[in-house]
């Protein structure tokens, strides 16, 4: 389990060597997707046509932040379930995203995606909220702000912390970390 | 018969909801903690770590626990000689609510079905309320809340199981329901579990089973010998904190039991996720 300091945007090389179970302090750049927005970028790709961000190197946050007090740049920040986004990542990962963060496990369509493309999914604590935004230092929404807490948000971050779970050489901390605890009768 | 002014109840509603979105109560806290001692996995034990950090920054800096706010949900138990006067108990509450989570920069989560767009300017900000009324004898008004998040009611299950199958077949399926879930439902989780009754009686006892402080036993002895005999088993299952594998999954397990029709079996699993943001006021 090793400790590393990452700055976005995300190369193949800062990726693969990573490994199910090391922590990461992420700095610099990330997007913020939920389902509604996910839909809609992945139909972006389709139609050809240009996204509001560059996915090259990317690493987005699957997160509906509350909304900030005045003079904060975000509310409460912590990740959602990730099972959700499952259909839209693989074809995001095709398209140059190395990285995602959520909570939950992904289907194997995500992670054969991962080995294949090379990126990873890094976990954040669920229900830690608070703690989590303070690693957050701007948040600005970029992209359909009509769905509220579902919007498109660039966020700069500094030293915010996650863990990965699935990296690109096919392992899962969920089955790895399970395995090792479970009491079988 | 004793009246409260509609304004005093929205009042004291909304006090109650907007302290709740912030302060994680005794109960959850006092159960993490005594999860934390406990745990044997180092990587488990940094998560419990970052939860109770986030529980007493919030508490500190009275910022939501978490992004997810919770649909409001009520159980409120109406004494038979109390009248409310200047509006009804239904409207005081998700006044109540609206205002809560409006000027306490909480996030407004009620959506349609289909077409998901949320219903913050039709019905109104994390509108509607859902609450479950009950009539009861004397002449106060007693109010449950609890902030439910998505995360977990997601992994929520009911089914009617045979008669046959009895406590092993509700075992087996409380722990298929836990293990499908694994580091979805943000464990360490409060499990609820509703034995009995009709279908839907089931899953409103799982939910309300939810309620009652964690670390309290079962006031019926059969009932606390097999809460914790679940609670066993499904920490066998090695989930620990956020999935990331670990002695501590559950920090509590809560039954409640209906009587049932002779040829069924219901049985609801209700997940209420670590950060067990719950409350109650007597009016």
């Amino acid at each position: 389990m090793a400790e590393y300091h990452m700055t976005t945007p995300l190369s193949d090389e800062d990726v693969s060597k990573l490994e199910a179970g090391d922590i990461v302090y992420l700095n610099g750049t990330i997007y913020t997707a939920r389902d509604a927005a996910h839909k809609r970028l992945v139909d972006l790709i389709e139609k050809g046509e240009q996204l509001p961000f560059d996915l090259k190197g990317s690493v987005i946050y699957f997160v509906g932040p509350t909304p900030p007090k005045p003079g904060e740049p975000i509310g409460s920040a912590g990740p959602t379930t990730s099972y959700r986004m499952d259909s839209y990542s693989p074809i995001l990962i095709e398209h140059g995203q190395k990285g995602m963060i959520g909570k939950g496990k992904r289907n194997e369509a995500v992670k054969e995606a991962c080995k294949k493309y090379k990126a990873v999914y890094f976990g954040a604590t669920g229900g830690a909220g608070a703690l989590i935004a303070k690693a957050i230092k701007e948040a600005e929404v970029i992209a359909y702000p009509e769905l509220g807490p579902e919007a498109i948000r660039k966020l700069k971050v500094e030293e915010f912390p996650v863990t990965v779970i699935n990296d690109t050489h096919g392992n899962d901390l969920y089955e790895m970390g399970r395995a090792k605890y479970e009491v079988k009768d | 018969m004793r009246e409260i002014a509609y304004d005093d109840l929205v009042k004291s509603v909304k006090a109650m909801v907007m302290h709740t979105a912030s302060h994680l109560p005794e109960d959850a806290l006092a159960a993490i903690e005594k999860a934390f001692q406990e745990e044997k996995s180092e990587v488990a034990k940094s998560v419990l770590k970052q939860i109770l950090d986030n529980a007493h920054l919030a508490s500190e800096e009275d910022r939501p626990l978490c992004q997810d706010t919770g649909l409001a949900v009520y159980f409120v138990n109406v004494g038979e000689d109390v009248k409310v006067v200047g509006g009804s108990i239904r409207d005081a509450i998700n006044q109540a609510t609206e205002e809560a989570y409006k000027e306490g920069y909480l996030r407004a989560s009620t959506c349609d079905c289909f077409d998901r767009h949320n219903l913050k300017d039709e019905v109104g900000y994390n509108l509607p309320a859902v609450i479950h009324f009950d009539l009861v004898p004397g002449d106060k008004i007693e109010i449950e809340y609890a902030a439910k998040g998505g995360g977990s009611e997601n992994v929520s299950r009911a089914t009617v199981l045979a008669p046959a199958q009895g406590k092993e077949g509700i075992k087996n399926f409380v722990k298929q329901v836990i293990s499908d879930a694994g580091p979805n439902p943000c464990p360490p989780i409060i499990v609820g579990v509703g034995i009995g009754g009709t279908f839907e009686v089931a899953a409103k006892s799982s939910k309300h089973a939810l309620f009652r402080e964690a670390g309290t036993p079962n006031t019926n002895p059969d009932l606390d010998a097999f809460e914790k005999e679940l609670k066993e088993e499904l920490n066998k299952l090695g989930i620990g904190a956020m999935g990331m594998g670990g002695t501590q999954t559950v920090l509590a397990v809560h039954i409640e039991k209906n009587p049932c029709h002779i040829a069924s079996l219901p049985v609801s699993v209700n997940v209420q996720c670590h950060s067990s943001r719950h409350s109650h006021i007597t009016l």
